[in-house]
């Protein structure tokens, strides 16, 4: 099997570590070689953080360049534009459509671009923009996005779901496992019936 | 039993198997997990030290005093552990000794982007350098056995990629190395002229010994594919040339990256058409094989600067452009900022309204240089707020306009000192302390003034105060203010400021992330009082933005960020900040 590359990225702080290590446990239930990339230190405190999973039956690089992603779960909408260039021709981008400004546009030194799910979608992208926020939200617990996030890209991340969700299981702490596997069933099930 | 891990954690496993009885290190991105990780097994003693010269320090005597020993660094921490490396490299080791140290290429969390292999140079100690998690447990390992066949310290080499890249690791058992007897040696162990001048031929034949063992070293290695093009390459580099390369070159990849076997490389080389040195930030390996006359591709085309990768090596030696899309706005940047409620923030928001120059330090509050506080103006490496201050005023005799600005952690690494250097010259300089009761940029780690240990377990109480008036500062000039009542922290800093004599302001108020830091509900904006004026974007908080409406550009609160600090609510004319709760 060819290397399968999956980023993702958000804000500092968004949960990105949690998403990575469930990826990863997916993978290793499904016998393959992971390598994992992830961010710690300065970049946390609310900057643009990335982490990188790729699994497959040898990895060497433990990261993903331009041009190579086959899907990009992204937080928010700003850092899905920013990494777009990773993505491969024809993959999948997944985003949250939650905005959050940063200090360039907070201070009115910058603008947030408008519209940038539409125009993505423009460029011949698969995307797919969903309020994960509000998915998690419903399942019982807001911060449980980035699970959501997971949900919706269940279908071309290359795992059994069956797998996907027991990772889930795994990686999220013991008390809020009921609301993070609400969370991954409904996410999921909304992309599917999309 | 395989698990993933991060080459930090498989670092610590490396520790725990090899039997390692002593940790002792201070916390530095991206080396902090190894620490953490080690402290998680009862069988190894691990502590923080207030620095890592301290650390090194520890760590070679628990090596004299005959237990398996380690310490682990950031690659500037490996600056301030200079000393002792070198002197170490004379003296030997009792039980095996190994130096972790992570360089960041790319500097994701540091201040510069320094090569660690020149101290393996400059102090004659052999250096390894692991690929990934796998090759971080089990080099450890063997540098303990080779630390103790050889009698040197080790240095362990790790780069951003490797110490925060996850993949698996066999786990195996600990094997438990007895500590070995105590025996005075001081001909080995006490560094003065008549001794180490018969130490150093010992350091000099040891180098030429480990060099003809690197030619048949497990640590190196030759792949022979392609031969028309030959890599040269060690640690993370590695991954990214197969990446590129395949089956379509040979390599020699080195694990021991000093001293380098002038054999193996000229074998390698001459097996192959071409080579190629494959290696982030100095050329190294490169300016060896050019020292024996071997022609190489290198640094004529690969960048000193900054982090490799796949589609940089790609680009750089094959002339290939990734294929990529992306949207025609302009992107702005994200950088990183101070957390909503961060007790920082209104001190760097006083001080440029103060207008003093600052000098600062290395931590979260280093982001106080930002916009649209930036309040900061210079920044160096831990502890130089202080010390540079005193120089700064002897020169500008600006002891009224100026501050050094140095967290908790900090202070106690290197600060004091400067504070020392302040009394005893005479100075009257004014050194603000943001003790926010944790080491905060790397992580929340305990520290000497935090009550706790690496470990978790309860420490004696040290007293930031007791410490100043101890080194000589007046105790009326000694003020503890809570940085969020602004008016009170304004009128403390213009009263020392003020004072001819040196003085300190701790202002005390825990990281606001800290478990068990009282969270206040959400503020949200009144647009009715909210006159769009602004004053509430001085502060820099990433909760607060402007939104426009049908009455007009209005502050607005995102209520899921915001913690309820209430800084905002200070800097409105208008009140129109309320609260969320009830």
């Amino acid at each position: 099997m060819i290397t399968k590359n999956i980023m993702i990225v958000g804000v500092g702080g968004q949960g990105s570590l949690l998403a990575s290590r469930i990826l990863g446990a997916a993978a290793t239930a499904g016998g393959y070689e992971v390598k994992i990339s992830e961010v710690h230190g300065m970049s946390q405190r609310g900057g643009s953080v990335v982490t990188y999973v790729r699994y497959g039956k040898e990895v060497s690089s433990p990261v993903i360049c331009q041009g190579e992603a086959d899907v990009i779960l992204s937080f928010e909408l700003l850092e899905a534009a920013r990494w777009l260039p990773f993505l491969r021709p024809g993959g999948t981008l997944i985003t949250a459509t939650q905005e959050i400004n940063p200090m360039p546009v907070i201070i009115g030194a910058a603008e947030y671009p408008a519209g940038l799910a539409k125009k993505i979608d423009e460029l011949g992208v698969n995307i797919i923009a969903e309020d994960a926020a509000a998915i998690a939200q419903s399942a019982g617990n807001g911060k449980a996005a980035n699970v959501a996030l997971i949900g919706l890209g269940a279908h071309v991340l290359g795992f059994d779901t069956a797998v996907l969700r027991g990772a889930v299981e795994e990686c999220v702490p013991a008390k809020a496992k009921e609301i993070n596997l609400r969370a991954f069933d409904m996410a999921a099930s909304h992309q599917r019936a999309q | 039993m395989k698990k993933i891990m991060l080459g930090n954690e498989a670092v610590a496993r490396g520790l725990y198997e090899a039997g390692v009885r002593f940790v002792s290190s201070y916390p530095g991105t991206p080396s902090t997990e190894i620490s953490e990780f080690a402290a998680k097994y009862d069988e190894v003693y691990a502590e923080w030290a207030p620095n890592e010269k301290v650390a090194l320090e520890a760590a070679i005597g628990a090596s004299f005093g005959g237990g398996r020993a380690f310490s682990a660094m950031k690659h500037v921490g490996l600056n301030v552990a200079a000393d002792p490396l070198f002197i170490t490299a004379y003296t030997g080791v009792g039980g095996g000794l190994v130096i972790g140290v992570a360089d960041d290429p790319g500097m994701h969390s540091s201040q510069n982007e320094q090569d660690s292999r020149h101290y393996a140079i400059g102090a004659k100690l052999p250096m390894i350098e692991p690929a990934n998690s796998a090759e971080c447990k089990e080099f450890t390992k063997l540098a303990y056995t080779l630390s103790e066949q050889f009698d040197t310290p080790f240095i362990l080499r790790l780069t951003t990629r490797v110490s925060h890249s996850g993949s698996a690791v066999n786990l195996e058992e600990r094997q438990e190395h007895p500590i070995k007897e105590y025996v005075k040696d001081p001909a080995k162990h006490v560094m003065m002229p008549g001794n180490a001048k018969r130490r150093h031929p010992v350091v000099e034949q040891r180098l030429a010994e480990l060099a003809d063992y690197a030619y048949t070293s497990p640590l190196n290695r030759v792949e022979m594919g392609s031969t028309a093009v030959g890599v040269i390459t060690a640690g993370n580099c590695y991954n990214y040339a197969k990446e590129v390369y395949g089956a379509g070159a040979s390599y020699l990849k080195l694990g021991l990256i000093h001293p380098l076997s002038e054999k193996q490389i000229r074998e390698f080389a001459a097996s192959v058409d071409s080579v190629v040195v494959i290696e982030e930030l100095d050329g190294v390996i490169e300016s060896f094989c050019r020292s024996l006359g071997i022609q190489v591709t290198g640094k004529d085309v690969l960048p000193l600067c900054g982090e490799y990768s796949q589609e940089l090596l790609r680009e750089k030696l094959l002339g290939e452009e990734p294929c990529t899309v992306s949207v025609a706005d302009e992107i702005p940047v994200r950088p990183p900022v101070l957390c909503p409620g961060c007790p920082h923030r209104g001190v760097f928001y006083t001080l440029k309204k103060m207008g003093l120059m600052v000098s600062g330090d290395i931590g979260c509050y280093t982001l106080g240089a930002v916009a649209p506080l930036g309040a900061m103006d210079t920044t160096l490496c831990m502890g130089a707020s202080i010390s540079a201050l005193h120089g700064f005023n002897k020169v500008q005799g600006a002891e009224a306009k100026s501050v050094a600005v140095i967290g908790d952690s900090t202070f106690m690494h290197s600060g004091m000192t400067g504070l020392v250097n302040i009394i005893y010259n005479g100075g009257a300089s004014t050194v603000v302390i943001l003790d926010n009761r944790i080491t905060g940029m790397t992580g929340h780690q305990q520290n000497p003034l935090t009550g706790l240990t690496l470990k978790n377990q309860p420490a004696p109480y040290i007293c930031l105060e007791d410490i100043c008036a101890g080194l000589g500062v007046d105790r009326a000039h000694i003020r503890v203010v809570d940085p969020a009542k602004l008016s009170e922290l304004e009128k403390v800093l213009k009263e020392e400021l003020a004072a001819e004599v040196p003085s300190v302001v701790i202002c005390r108020r825990p990281c606001a992330l800290l478990k068990g830091v009282e969270k206040k509900p959400a503020l949200r904006v009144d647009r009715e009082k909210c006159r769009g004026c602004k004053s509430c974007m001085k502060i820099g908080c990433p909760c607060i933005s402007m939104e426009a409406g049908e009455d007009g550009i209005k502050a607005k609160v995102d209520e899921t960020m915001c913690v309820g600090c209430g800084l905002c609510e200070e800097m409105c004319p208008f009140d129109a900040f309320t609260s969320t709760g009830a």
